[in-house]
């Protein structure tokens, strides 16, 4: 049997490596998917606790953060669908209407 | 032993897979790399008794999130993408500031406490499935999140019909 603290340690680097991409990427896209990293790591440390410490909880958590990501990643791509109309570029360099 | 092999399996493969997604130029690429880890994750789910929980993973995240990305960038038609770099300056300082959060989490993970141990073992869950178990605590005890749940995804669908509309 694995011990609990590898699930989390995968569970954190996997976060890690989202939040990482998410800071350095400059493509809205890229960023986007960052953020679904991000939500699929925390659902792997939910289940592994769900498993470990024999508790259902973690599982249905797990439901409604995945349902909750999935309509994150369709409004959040209905904005950018609508800001490339507007902008025609999907860079965070092009985009630069509010800068001071 | 196995299962010790198959989660180092797992983990090399998760951490390669998920550096290849956030390092790629090509956002197709890095989405066919992100689909290659939610079957790893999927299957790490299998290995934690939450078979539904693999099942829903599949077919709702590689199956429908992946499809709307790929959907978006392949509609977006963005060509000229491939001119510009691909990260930002100040890259080092954003890998810093991860791997200080990752030491963070390191130390936690050594001297955390487990809470209490609930009922729902893997003999219990074994002898109904999963899945049945997991339907029953949610329509009996976890309703209410599951109602607000459907709401979410109703607001969801009118939002992103209502702001990718032409006039």
């Amino acid at each position: 049997m694995v011990p609990l603290e590898w699930y989390i340690g995968l569970s954190a680097v996997i976060f890690v490596m989202g939040a990482i991409g998410f800071m350095i990427r400059r493509n809205l896209i890229i960023m986007l998917v960052c953020v679904e990293l991000m939500l699929n790591a925390t659902n792997i440390s939910l289940i592994a606790f769900s498993h470990y410490l024999q508790d259902l909880r973690g599982q249905i958590f797990a439901i409604f953060i995945i349902t909750v990501a999935a309509a994150e990643a369709a409004i959040g791509l209905a904005i950018l669908v609508v800001l490339v109309r507007n902008k025609g570029a999907v860079h965070t360099t092009e985009i630069t209407e509010m800068k001071g | 032993m196995l299962p010790v092999i198959a989660f180092t399996y797992f983990a090399i493969s998760m951490t390669v897979l998920s550096a290849l997604v956030i390092t790629r130029k090509n956002p197709v690429h890095s989405v066919l790399f992100m689909l290659a880890l939610f079957f790893h994750i999927a299957a790490l789910y299998l290995f934690l008794n939450a078979e539904f929980l693999a099942a829903v993973q599949v077919v709702l995240y590689a199956g429908a999130v992946l499809v709307l990305f790929l959907f978006v960038i392949t509609m977006l038609n963005l060509r000229w993408e491939a001119a510009y770099e691909p990260f930002i300056e100040e890259w080092p300082i954003s890998l810093a500031v991860g791997l200080s959060l990752l030491l963070l989490v390191f130390f936690t993970t050594m001297n955390f406490v487990k809470g209490p141990v609930g009922q729902y073992t893997i003999e219990a869950i074994k002898s109904e499935t999963n899945t049945k178990i997991l339907g029953r605590i949610l329509y009996t005890e976890y309703l209410f999140p599951f109602e607000i749940a459907s709401l979410i995804l109703l607001i969801a669908i009118v939002g992103a019909m209502v702001l990718a509309k032409k006039k």
